[in-house]
């Protein structure tokens, strides 16, 4: 009986050695793993850029998977009128035991309107709702299962064709850089040049810094991370904006197959790094999800709550009403007296 | 313009298809365990129990390290005091480039006294004090990013090893903090009991918990699933603990192992077939310390909340400690 437990535990030690003066305590990573693994993760992420610039090709390139299977592309009359809308589709995805809950935030529309001066405050409504609700259920009494539907990661896409940012991008990015984690990506960039590409990456980032726009900034690694880690960190931050192309067909190529776009003159491997940098978008994506979560957690959520909470009054959008106290303010709790 | 109501995020779940491939889901692990052993731990122990049933020792002997000062040790001058004061004392342990700020709070005077009545009192108020000041922080409107934890996660709980059942004092303690924190029951200087006795004594004793509706750890209702509660049901077979600390080592059998030396005989700790540290051990340590947290802030701290904020609403002049022990 003793040795079931006892059993079970060596099994998932790291370290299985009963050297003297071991305690144990190291074995808390994996602790912590295990139950992540359990839990699973959610993951939100939205993509703004004009229509027709590959967002939901390079999506469900990214994610291996078709998460618009019935889509109708609508022609150019409807979309005269047509104003933003949110589509929100989520895919749970599971793999080696480890689950992962995306939810991809799509807004067709974004830029199609003549005018398209006003087409960006739906989206900021969305991601504010999102913070709202959870907020609200984070201050309820219930909070066993929140489920955190906060945009942690936004793509925006920047055409090709032009010279850098057009003023639409600008004011755009402005407009949310204080909400979510902002990652321009330059689509279809099978159009550019390796130069050109180039000549593209460092006007916008010129013209990002121009203009003061707070874009996602990958964290360093740390001195003691291993040289690999490090090297593909310096890469990963030296490839920003990445310029990519997406697809999920299969072609023939040098024999094997891969997924790319057949020209005449070639073809075009997404998964080829001298290519494009789809390959490096995957990876930045997925290494740094957590990094992208904390930052949502602890700088654009913690900023729209304070923001909030100095504005008091009751929470009362889209009818919730908070039980507690409507003066939502520390000074909210009677005073305890031990 | 057109947002779809409440904002809520439509479209069905599609369930993880055949992927056409492999997208490395696996990397945000390994930057979770990066991030985690960069920021460390923290555990707040509480011990509990009589002076003189080892308490120091034990937590000495469970982290290796001269964390609490033993009160048999050569120049501790202090008397026993007239009520219980609680002592915290917090050390930062490394072991294999995982740090952890463990503090211990003791609670000597605790069951001492010649009238040992509400004795608990000052241990229940210490409980909810930190309770309260996560709260706090939690709710000002500018939170830090990593609320401080000074919550109790675990109390160890000291039984002496008397043979027979649970005294009233025992019964009275654990009813009131098995509420309202996770409780482990170890019987001390177990020693002095044979195997037959021991096994008698740990039957009496839970069965004594049961008749009482005592909450010990692990709560079966915090099971999440089957392979956990299969687990869990075998701790809760052999709980309380009997234990046996010290610091001496010795030499057996060519090796140096941690013992108490008799004429009759060295009562090894780690060996499980002379005690039953090294189960105590594996449990609070190896297996279930982030449990442990976790069931505190997802249950406890969960529970004093919904409590504090229901309670706030209504009685303005503000709870004081006899009406929150009243909800208990």
């Amino acid at each position: 009986m003793y040795f079931l437990i006892v059993d079970s535990l060596r099994k998932t030690d790291v370290f299985s050695t009963e050297t003297p003066g071991y305690v144990g305590f190291a074995n808390l990573p994996n602790q912590v793993h295990r139950k992540s693994v359990k839990k699973g993760f959610e993951f939100t992420l939205m993509v703004v850029g004009e229509s027709g610039l590959g967002k939901s090709t390079l999506i469900n390139s990214l994610f291996l998977t078709d998460l618009y299977p019935e889509r109708i592309i609508p022609g150019a009359a409807e979309k005269i009128e047509r104003t933003v809308q949110i589509e929100a589709s989520t895919v749970e995805i599971e793999e080696r035991g480890v689950k992962l809950r995306l939810t991809v935030v799509d807004t067709p529309g974004y830029g199609d309107a003549i005018n398209s001066q006003d087409c960006f405050s739906t989206i900021i409504s969305y991601i504010d709702d999102q913070f709202e609700r959870y907020l609200h259920d984070e201050s309820g009494l219930n909070r066993r299962h929140i489920v955190d539907n906060r945009v942690h990661c936004c793509f925006y896409f920047i055409s090709p064709l032009g010279h850098g940012l057009k003023p639409l991008d600008v004011q755009f990015m402005k407009a949310i850089h204080n909400k979510v984690n902002v990652v321009p990506v330059i689509a279809k960039a099978d159009t550019l040049t390796l130069r050109e590409r180039e000549r593209l990456k460092r006007r916008i980032l010129d013209e990002i810094d121009e203009h003061g726009i707070k874009i996602y900034h990958l964290p360093d690694a740390e001195s003691d991370e291993d040289e690999d880690f490090k090297e593909q960190t310096r890469i990963l931050k030296a490839s920003i904006p990445f310029a990519v192309v997406g697809s999920n067909q299969q072609i023939e190529a040098k024999g094997k197959k891969v997924r790319g776009r057949l020209y005449p003159w070639g073809v075009v491997e997404v998964e080829n790094p001298e290519h494009n940098d789809f390959l490096k978008l995957r990876t930045m994506l997925i290494t740094h999800m957590q990094d992208l979560q904390e930052v949502t957690q602890d700088l654009h959520y913690e900023n729209f709550r304070s923001e909030r909470l100095k504005r008091g009054g009751r929470l009362s959008s889209h009818g919730y009403v908070l039980p507690l106290s409507p003066a939502y303010v520390p000074l909210c709790l009677p005073a305890f007296l031990p | 313009m057109t947002c779809l109501a409440g904002g809520r995020p439509q479209g069905g779940v599609l369930r993880g298809p055949d992927l056409l491939g492999y997208v490395g889901i696996e990397a945000v692990l390994d930057q979770m365990r990066r991030k985690t052993m960069k920021a460390g731990f923290e555990f707040n122990i509480m011990v509990v129990g009589q002076s003189g049933l080892g308490k120091s020792t034990l937590v000495n002997t469970l982290f290796k390290s001269k964390v609490s000062r033993k009160s048999c040790s050569p120049n501790y001058e202090e008397k026993i005091s007239k009520t219980v004061q609680l002592q915290s004392v917090s050390h930062v342990i490394e072991e294999k480039g995982v740090r952890m700020k463990l503090t211990v709070i003791d609670t000597p005077g605790f069951g001492d006294q010649i009238n040992n009545d509400r004795c608990w009192e000052p241990v229940l108020k210490h409980v909810n004090e930190q309770y309260e000041k996560y709260l706090k922080e939690e709710l000002r409107v500018n939170r830090q990013r990593k609320i401080p934890d000074t919550r109790v996660h675990c109390c160890i709980y000291f039984l002496p090893a008397s043979g027979h059942w649970l005294r009233p004092i025992d019964v009275e303690f654990m009813k009131r903090l098995g509420k309202i924190v996770s409780i482990v029951p170890v019987i001390a200087k177990a020693d002095t009991l044979t195997l037959e006795e021991r096994t008698e004594f740990k039957q009496r004793i839970r069965q004594d918990l049961v008749a009482n509706g005592i909450q010990v750890y692990p709560q079966k209702e915090n099971d999440e699933d089957a392979e956990e509660r299969l687990l869990n049901n075998t701790i809760r077979e052999s709980i309380p603990f009997a234990v046996v600390g010290t610091d001496r080592e010795h030499q057996v059998n060519g090796h140096r192992v941690l013992g108490r030396k008799t004429k009759w005989g060295i009562v090894e700790v780690e060996n499980v077939a002379h005690c039953e540290f090294a189960n105590l051990r594996d449990l609070l340590i190896r297996s279930h310390l982030e449990d442990l947290k976790q069931v505190t802030h997802d249950v406890h701290y969960e529970t004093y909340r919904v409590q504090r904020l229901t309670a706030g609403a209504v009685h303005q002049g503000g709870p004081n400690g006899s009406d929150l022990e009243s909800h208990l």
